[in-house]
């Protein structure tokens, strides 16, 4: 089979394992590449190749995926915002709409019971928009509606 | 009413020996079997004092063409598998135990906003294991 090595793929799971874990304080994808041992250009085409998306967009996404827990556990948009590692309320807004399909604002005042529901830690790769690598003219492959953060109804345990 | 309890989780490792070291070393469970077949093996671990649930740990090639075993390690390598959750009565013995066995750590014991304090870690291979303080 042909493709990245073993060897690279494990590096890049550690990088991706430092994203993760690392999120809210300011990284930037030099700060990653040089965990994983390479140049910064590289390491994003490398992550892209393995995970469908640049380690800029990983960060940010996880980042989101962060502030809709806080949010759904009542935390203010301001806070959330800070508290997963995003300075500007702005850029935050417009990252949070285009991964979730709505406003903070609004997600953080409807209930959320699918989530809810879950164990937290299986809601969060459930909760974890798919990632899909964007065309050449920066578009989604797919319906960008289908690349958004979705939650289904809860079926009652009878 | 029909019971069940689990008997074996298997988990897919990329070199046994390594896993295995991992599982007694690092989590501190007991080896209690290892049958090898066509150069693959199949090693058995259990938790002291528990008869079940056991994990069966066996290479990526074991019992599957060459083919599928080749795309297993790859998303094993990129860390794709699990979560694994296990319970302690207490965390940061098994924390301990851990970083001292110089596993690799992806979450130091953290209080969770859902409930238990816990920690995670990769085993060689990969695989996510979440250990969850015991209520």
């Amino acid at each position: 089979m042909v493709g990245q090595t073993i060897e690279m793929l494990t590096r890049l799971r550690r990088a991706r394992d430092f994203i993760d874990r690392e999120y809210a304080r300011p990284l930037d994808v030099p700060e990653m590449a040089d965990r994983a041992c390479m140049s910064t250009a590289h390491f994003s085409r490398e992550f892209r190749a393995a995970y469908g998306e640049t380690p800029y967009a990983y960060l940010i996404t996880r980042r989101i995926e962060r502030a809709m827990a806080l949010l759904r556990a009542g935390m203010s948009v301001t806070d959330a915002c800070m508290e997963v590692g995003c300075s500007s309320l702005g850029s935050f807004s417009t990252s949070f709409t285009r991964i979730v399909g709505e406003t903070p604002t609004s997600y953080r005042s409807r209930p959320h019971p699918a989530a809810e529901a879950m164990p937290a830690c299986v809601a969060r790769i459930m909760t974890r928009p798919p990632s899909h690598p964007p065309r050449a003219d920066g578009r989604l492959l797919r319906d960008p509606d289908s690349s958004r953060i979705r939650e289904g109804a809860v079926r009652p345990v009878s | 009413m029909t019971s069940y309890t689990l008997q074996y989780c298997p988990i897919v490792v990329d070199d046994v020996d390594s896993a295995v070291t991992f599982y007694r070393d690092a989590l501190g469970l007991e080896v209690r079997g290892d049958v090898g077949s066509d150069g693959h093996r199949w090693v058995t671990v259990g938790f002291p004092d528990l008869a079940a649930p056991e994990i069966v740990l066996s290479d990526a090639g074991a019992g599957r063409p060459e083919e599928d075993a080749e795309v297993l390690r790859r998303l094993l390598a990129k860390g794709l598998f699990g979560p694994y959750v296990l319970v302690t009565t207490d965390l940061q013995a098994a924390f301990d135990r851990v970083v001292e066995a110089d596993a690799e750590v992806i979450q130091e014991p953290k209080d969770q906003p859902w409930g238990p304090r816990d920690f995670a870690l990769r085993d060689p291979a990969g695989n996510i294991i979440r250990v969850n303080q015991a209520s």
